[in-house]
């Protein structure tokens, strides 16, 4: 019996596919790569699987990760090549091991968002933009589990931002916390529907780079 | 990914089904591909992506060399909506191409509810819906599946229909197109050459005359079309194709499984019901290849639940053996076994032990009638004692639901046939206290009524629908009859089995009603937040015809049915017999006892491989 983690991509199509799904992708996935996985003990037996930190559907990623267990004892390698010969479109395994660290160290995400702006950006709009998230305090609403909206301030959430400006478009480069609460980098947006609401931008995508830990370091 | 496709999903309910790029969908280089064929399923991601003719066929176009086969099937109501604003058309999930311009644009209609649909989907695509204002060879629209045994209600949109099984029929029709875009025919030229291929119904090839009570006085072909066209079929199920490599959706269907069709066709003859005739006769396939294709669409899949699905998969002749066979690897795989539904006669313990070794939840039977009479009228062939045996076994071995179908409103029946539906959950309920092996637990028993709707080709074509007030009425009886609280009682609403009932025998003037409730709003009519009953009654009202004719009529022996033209392989003087026999409660056994010589036998050289 082995641990073992997961590195992949989700990008294009496969960004549409929710949670839930996933782990039935995977799962697939992982049977016809004849992996045995381990099943739980209990009255309904279940795959034990599950990814590290959900990614919200729609967004894409370069550095999700899966744990899961298997009923062989192996280090993961092979594995990669084997499950990338028939994976749905957009999903891509970049490495499978054995987790040297606990999920519960992943402290940090990286990502890139993308602020489209059609009709090109609006003049000071980045300099504005700056000063926003330079703020001490940001409230925005962010929708809870119950579904209804609650005030956050994600100031302290940001760790770092930088902006940069291209033909219709602003991308920001982001760190912020990742759990304990994490911030889904797609507030940005509604922060500057709230604050800022004439440089609303189009259209908005987020892209995960890397997971870091509380020391700045990559978590794999 | 199309920009307009990538601004709108994040606003619209489960967007994973519009993506494509499933593990196995067949993507080609266009360079390659002169034939675009848009595979349309009538209705959403979830149930198109459950049938397995869609499956087979989409397997067996893209065998083809230069022939890409793509799925298409109807947004939900958020995305089109969206997509209408966006000016966005009909889109194929592998090219993510707009399918208007394809060459061929092929429907799959399982049932008379998607008709809406149908057009629905032909205005999003851009494409004119009557066939006659589509006038070049391409977008050829075709139309085939069970709902067109019947297909005059679409008589105006569709340029052919293929009846029966699409398998070998398709391929024909796609290498005639193919020939006809060469050699550059005319649209007419190609009609007239594709209703000579067997199993191909070509409407506009056939004039509808009536008479003044509304009945179909004659239809006439012209041009050669024959007088009768006859459903295909595949003679060898150990020749045909199956989907082994099927494609594995990325977002959760209805039936999320590997599907092993075990035969075609049913011995049975239950007189309500359509498939049990159309589908005639009965054909396997041998035990070795059905457990082989399992196992390697489970395997290429990683499905962990497999169905063996035919129409009364327990008739199969070896299906004990079969899930002793598939048995190793099921279990080493942790792959589930089930069955869609059960025959009360023959349910055994055998079969039991050898599915749903982990849940035991609950079993379905369908005994349809409440009295042996009514059971008798219907042919249904299964006792009273079998069900009860049938339920003894089951809670012996620990099951602790049973879910009991049956219809209102069949020929004949009395309150004493629907009183007796409440008697019988009673019986099941004795059974339960006499036989259970932990009573502990409780039992639940569900009783479920719907609104019978007599179909074409089957021994109730000629009868009409109870009214509504009837059938609430016989609702009523029974729910008042159901006293214990074990029972439950799910009744089927109505209003749609009323619609059901028109469009299954409609003839070709539904057309018009068909257009103007589309125009009033009906899409997926096929759905409860979509259904309107109130729009369909103001279209007759707007096309002057009345619904009742349709729904409520008795017709006479020798009335001109608006699907005459059509042939299942089992006649007409056949299905009177047993239309005849119905009425004086006798039963007719069935076809492996004895051939009671439908006619179907004709379709594979004389004798059946029952």
């Amino acid at each position: 019996m082995s641990k073992l983690r997961l590195l992949f991509q989700k990008e294009a199509q496969a960004a549409y596919i929710s949670h839930l799904d996933l782990l039935r992708t995977f799962q697939r996935s992982f049977a016809r790569s004849g992996l045995e996985l381990r099943h739980s003990q209990g009255f309904h037996p279940h795959p034990i699987i599950s990814i590290v930190l959900p990614l919200p559907v729609g967004q894409s990623s370069d550095c999700e990760l899966v744990d899961f267990e298997v009923t062989a004892d192996c280090d993961g390698s092979g594995i990669a090549e084997q499950m990338n010969q028939g994976l749905p479109a957009g999903l891509h395994v970049l490495d499978c091991y054995v987790p040297q660290r606990p999920a519960g160290q992943l402290a940090q995400l990286e990502a890139e968002v993308l602020l489209d702006y059609d009709a090109g950006v609006p003049a000071e709009a980045l300099p504005r933009l700056r000063e926003l998230f330079a703020r001490p305090e940001l409230v925005t609403q962010k929708r809870t589990k119950r579904k209804d909206l609650a005030d956050v301030d994600i100031a302290p959430l940001i760790r770092s931002i930088r902006m940069e400006e291209q033909p219709h478009q602003i991308r920001c480069l982001v760190t912020v916390q990742a759990q304990n609460p994490g911030l889904n980098p797609q507030l940005l947006e509604r922060a500057i529907a709230t604050h800022l609401p004439e440089l609303t931008p189009d259209f908005v995508r987020v892209r995960r780079l890397r997971f870091l830990d509380e020391q700045g370091n990559v978590f794999r | 990914m199309d920009k307009r496709l990538e601004r709108i999903l994040p606003r619209v309910q489960k967007p994973a089904r519009y993506t494509g790029g499933e593990y196995n969908a067949v993507i080609k280089d266009a360079a390659g591909v002169d034939t675009r064929i848009a595979f349309c399923f009538p209705d959403t991601y979830e149930i198109g992506m459950s049938n397995l003719g869609m499956r087979i066929l989409y397997g067996v176009m893209n065998q083809m060399p230069g022939v890409w086969c793509q799925r298409v099937f109807a947004p939900w109501g958020d995305m089109e909506q969206e997509m209408r604003q966006a000016s966005m058309p009909l889109f194929a999930l592998e090219s993510g191409e707009p399918i208007t311009d394809f060459d061929i644009v092929a429907f799959s209609i399982g049932y008379e509810m998607a008709f809406p649909a149908v057009l629905n989907m032909l205005d999003l695509a851009g494409i004119p819906f009557h066939a006659k204002e589509r006038t070049g060879l391409t977008p050829l629209v075709i139309a085939g599946g069970t709902a067109m045994y019947n297909p005059e209600p679409l008589a105006d949109f569709v340029d052919l229909v293929s009846l029966g099984e699409g398998e070998e029929v398709t391929v024909e029709l796609i290498e005639l197109h193919r020939t006809a875009r060469r050699e550059g025919w005319s649209k007419e030229r190609f009609l007239q050459a594709a209703a000579q291929l067997d199993g191909v119904y070509v409407p506009s090839l056939y004039d509808v005359t009536y008479h003044a009570d509304g009945t179909v006085e004659a239809i006439v072909p012209r041009e050669g079309a024959p007088a009768k066209v006859t459903k295909r079929i595949i003679h060898d199920m150990d020749k045909s194709y199956f989907p082994v490599k099927t494609i594995v959706p990325s977002t959760e269907i209805v039936q999320d499984r590997v599907t092993l069709e075990l035969f075609r066709g049913c011995i049975r003859g239950c007189r309500f019901c359509q498939a049990g005739y159309v589908y005639r006769p009965v054909r396997n396939r041998s035990r070795d290849l059905c457990a082989q294709y399992g196992i390697e669409a489970c395997a290429d899949t990683g499905y962990q639940e497999m169905t063996l699905s035919s129409l009364s998969t327990s008739d199969y002749p070896q299906l004990t053996e079969l899930c002793d066979e598939l048995d190793a690897y099921c279990t080493e795989h942790h792959v589930n076994l089930s069955l869609p539904s059960l025959r009360a006669d023959n349910f055994s313990m055998a079969l039991m032990q050898r599915l749903a070794k982990g849940r035991k939840s609950g079993l379905t039977f369908a005994p349809e009638a409440g009295t042996q009479r009514l059971r008798d009228v219907i042919n249904k062939n299964v006792t009273q004692e079998d069900l009860l045996q049938s339920c003894a076994t089951a809670f012996a071995g620990g099951y602790n639901a049973v879910k009991l179908y049956f219809m209102l409103g069949l020929p004949t029946e009395t309150d004493e046939d629907v009183l007796g539906i409440a008697d019988l959950a009673a019986r099941v309920m004795h059974t339960w206290r006499e036989t259970a092996s932990n009573k502990a637990r409780g039992v639940r028993i569900t009783v479920s009524t719907s609104w019978f709707v007599p179909k074409p080709h089957t021994a109730f074509q000629w009868e009409p629908q109870i009214s509504k007030e009837e059938y609430r009425r016989r609702v009523k009886l029974l729910q008042e009859a159901i006293k214990t609280k074990t029972v439950t009682y799910n009744w089927h609403d109505a209003d749609t089995s009323f619609l059901e009932a028109i469009l299954a025998r409609g003839d070709r003037r539904l057309g018009k009603v068909l257009e103007t409730a589309w125009r009033k709003g009906a899409k997926l009519d096929a759905w409860e937040e979509y259904f309107s009953l109130d729009r369909w009654l103001e279209a007759f009202d707007d096309c002057g015809l009345d619904p009742h004719f349709y729904a409520n009529r008795r017709r006479e022996k020798d009335e001109v049915m608006p699907w005459s033209m059509i042939s299942s392989g089992v006649t007409e003087a056949y299905l009177w017999r047993e239309h005849e026999k119905a009425f004086a409660a006798q039963t007719t056994p069935d076809c492996r006892t004895r051939c009671n010589g439908c006619g179907a036998n004709h379709l594979v050289g004389g004798t059946c491989d029952v």
